[in-house]
């Protein structure tokens, strides 16, 4: 079970990522059909390369209405079956992260299918700021997680009481 | 046109009518001229009279981007604005990375020309295909930020790319610059201004195609080497990345080579309080690239909490509290150094300022230190200047930049630029550039290269059309004394050749801390399918610098600008390493006119440009 580590500390913001990504994607540079986006917050100084996580519980997978979403064996990776897929976009809604995409050129969803195991954007940061990571989907993520959750809670406890 | 690389594009506005107009790219020009620079020059030379006015209509305002602009070759971001500058009366080519460039190519374009000039403000929109003029009423006076803001949320969409001018280039502040991604410049000799003058607030893209190259093979076995060689040498895998261009701060000092105090010392006695060193330990938030950059010299920084109370201006951005890109090495030598102010707060809000109301750093601050200068003298008194100004003054500083951008008060005369101010108040020997151009950063006196570099640039003094620097302080590619003139002819040709070359490619100059044209010229032949040599591209750059050059004498120009400041020339160094010296420009300029394979008065011979095929 594979994912893509993501260190937001050690991005500069240069979106090798996203050409490697649409370089495997379409033999030509295109940021705009990559699956790996790099958001800039420029007043915070921060930089956050995101893709898809590779949910346990996928919720892309599960909106789908043809079953055109299937686990890769080796990888773990969600991927998409682009015979199958009618490119209706449920699962583009359904992603909570936003890191499904509806591909306009070839009229099916795209997400990260984490390249078979050799992430082409982890080679091309120049930072290290993509690793590949084994284990649980999410577990990097989850203090974040946690702390979403927490502040949820607390929301909804507080509205209740 | 070829496989890839090139886009094969141009995308022609006429303000004017309104009227967009798309033409198929040159094939045999973007060949010989490569891109960028070289092509947009080409433009000019086939198009446009060089006697124009900078602000009449028939003074185009071309962006060409390169061949590798936006592929996946390290430092592919870069894009040219090429036109009549203003400050200059030059052919002016001002270069900016951030991801402006890469999207004009993602959204089908190598070439913006845009000709004319509205009757009203307009901003144009490039979504793809999609290309129209919109009403700029509501963003007239904004400054460059809030601009960017609110067409982000007027197009909808986020990640497009906008490259506008602020108050600066609206009230045609001769050195107004064109800001892109809020933060990166087409900086030098008032591109910004000539904006302005066309009544176009800004150029919002978003490109959603291809870069197509023509051997992807090859490609990717190119950009890894070139990568590779980025990655360990010394100065672009350490230096830039850890300290930015800020790492000169203190190697320029203590070489005696850092203006101080409008070139009347070349030591500043508090150089490392405006280091990169000092940046980092106390200010730096992060490292940021270009788009496709592996180098990452780019700064983000905090004014500290302690600034953002002392140096608060009347407009926006009000006590800035965020991170801001900045400042460069340039820009903190001409805001501290020039002017004496050893205070990065000051220095980080005038940067910002500079960034917000689009001007550029280097000429300002350089303007400002001339001020100074006079101020100290007793020419210009508190009376004329509505406030003190002496060297050191951060308040000052910070004020009178904000004024410059709106032309107010002493801001208006400020806003023409060190030489015409120094003529205004009867002191034209407070000048300190070339051209009408302010020097950056580097003492000629000191450095006997970069004073031919200077007095010989075709954009006014510049330090990026031959960078010496490398050779006379860092000792790349090879050491050479900086006080000895020997050689230095040649070394200057040989870098305009190549830095020129570089810039039509797309990439950046900064690469050549690293990479030689060996690393480049298989990115280049892989993308575009041309078997491009390293002698073809050193003739490729020296084709544009002779045609940049002959399109500046028929401008009027003439050779006898080749020259520096009696300050220079005649004012020997006072103090520190390099105390005693001037700069022996006579002795270097004839020999570089030979160099170049000009006649003795410094003009290209007609075999010259026929053997380069100009004509």
């Amino acid at each position: 079970m594979q994912t893509l580590e993501i260190h937001p500390e050690k991005c500069t913001g240069c979106r090798q990522c996203e050409l490697a990504c649409s370089w495997v994607q379409t033999g030509s540079f295109q940021p705009s059909r990559s699956v790996i986006r790099v958001h800039v917050f420029d007043e915070q100084a921060s930089f956050a390369p995101y893709a898809c996580f590779q949910c346990d519980e996928a919720w892309c997978m599960q909106a789908c209405p043809v079953n055109a979403i299937d686990v890769d064996e080796e990888t773990g990776a969600k991927i998409v079956l682009d015979p199958v897929c009618v490119g209706c976009k449920l699962c583009v809604i359904a992603c909570p992260f936003g890191t499904i995409f509806f591909d306009k050129a070839e009229e099916v969803a795209t997400k990260c299918d984490l390249c078979a195991g050799d992430p082409a954007c982890v080679h091309a940061c120049p930072t290290a700021a993509i690793t590949v990571g084994e284990g649980r989907a999410g577990g990097w993520l989850a203090p974040f997680g946690e702390k979403v959750d927490g502040e949820y809670r607390r929301a909804t406890d507080g509205g209740a009481s | 046109m070829t496989a890839g690389g090139w886009i094969g594009s141009v995308l022609r506005v006429d303000l004017s009518s309104g009227e967009i107009g798309r033409e198929p790219l040159h094939g045999d020009h973007a060949r010989d001229y490569v891109g960028g620079r070289g092509i947009a020059a080409r433009f000019m030379w086939d198009e446009v009279e060089p006697t124009v006015d900078p602000f009449a209509p028939e003074n185009p305002l071309i962006f060409a981007t390169g061949p590798l602009t936006g592929t996946n070759a390290s430092c592919g971001a870069r894009y040219m604005v090429v036109t009549k500058g203003p400050l200059t009366g030059c052919l002016t080519t001002s270069n900016s990375g951030g991801r402006w460039g890469p999207e004009l190519k993602f959204a089908g374009y190598d070439v913006l020309i845009l000709e004319g000039r509205a009757e009203k403000p307009v901003w144009l929109w490039i979504l793809d295909d999609r290309v129209e003029l919109r009403s700029a009423e509501h963003l007239w006076g904004k400054g460059v930020f809030e601009t960017e803001d609110i067409l982000r949320r007027e197009t909808g969409i986020p990640d497009c790319s906008i490259a506008s001018i602020g108050p600066g280039g609206e009230n045609r502040v001769l050195y107004a610059a064109i800001l892109n991604d809020k933060f990166r410049a087409a900086g030098r000799s008032g591109v910004g201004a000539v904006m302005g003058s066309k009544n176009l607030k800004a150029i919002c893209v978003r490109g959603t195609g291809a870069v197509p190259v023509a051997d992807p093979r090859a490609m990717m076995a190119a950009q890894w080497e070139q990568k590779e060689v980025l990655s360990k040498a010394p100065l672009t895998s350490e230096g830039l990345p850890a300290y930015g261009t800020l790492a000169l701060m203190n190697v320029i000092n203590e070489h005696g080579a850092l203006p101080t105090r409008n070139y009347q010392q070349a030591q500043f006695e508090h150089a490392e309080n405006i280091s990169g060193e000092e940046l980092a330990e106390t200010r730096l938030a992060a490292n940021k690239a270009c788009f496709a950059c592996t180098i990452a010299c780019g700064r983000v920084s905090r004014i500290s909490d302690e600034g953002v109370e002392r140096y608060t201006v009347r407009t926006s951005p009000r006590n800035w509290k965020h991170a801001t890109e900045g400042p460069e090495y340039e820009n903190a030598w001409s805001l501290g150094a020039d002017c004496g102010i050893d205070d990065l707060d000051a220095i980080l809000k005038a940067n910002l300022l500079c960034n917000d109301l689009g001007l550029d750093p280097i000429s300002l601050g350089a303007t400002i230190a001339a001020a100074m200068e006079l101020f100290e003298k007793g020419v210009l008194s508190e009376e004329q200047t509505g406030m003190p100004m002496p060297f050191g003054d951060g308040e000052a500083l910070v004020a009178l930049t904000e004024a410059t951008g709106f032309r107010r008060g002493f801001g208006d005369d400020l806003a023409e630029g060190s030489k015409r101010l120094g003529e205004k108040y009867g002191h034209p020997e407070v000048f300190m550039g070339v051209k009408g151009q302010e020097f950056p950063a580097y003492d000629p006196r000191a450095l006997q290269g970069m004073g031919l570099g200077y007095a010989t640039s075709n954009r006014g003094a510049c330090h990026l059309r031959a960078y010496t620097v490398s050779a006379e302080v860092v000792g790349e590619p090879e050491p050479m004394d900086p006080r000895a003139t020997d050689g230095k002819a040649q070394l200057t040709v040989d870098m305009q050749n190549i830095s020129t070359a570089v810039d039509a490619t797309g990439l950046c100059v900064f690469l050549t801390f690293g990479n030689t044209l060996s690393d480049l010229t298989p990115l280049l032949a892989a993308a575009t399918g041309i078997a491009y040599t390293d002698d073809d591209l050193v003739l490729a750059g020296e084709r544009i610098w002779n045609l940049e050059r002959e399109w500046n004498l028929r401008a009027g120009v003439d050779p006898g600008e080749d020259k520096l400041p009696r300050r220079m020339l005649e004012e020997p160094i006072p103090s520190g390493p390099a105390a005693g010296e001037v700069n022996k420009l006579a002795v270097m300029l004839p020999e570089y006119y030979r160099a170049r394979g000009w006649t003795d008065d410094g003009r290209p011979t007609r075999d010259k440009l026929a053997e380069l095929g100009i004509g």
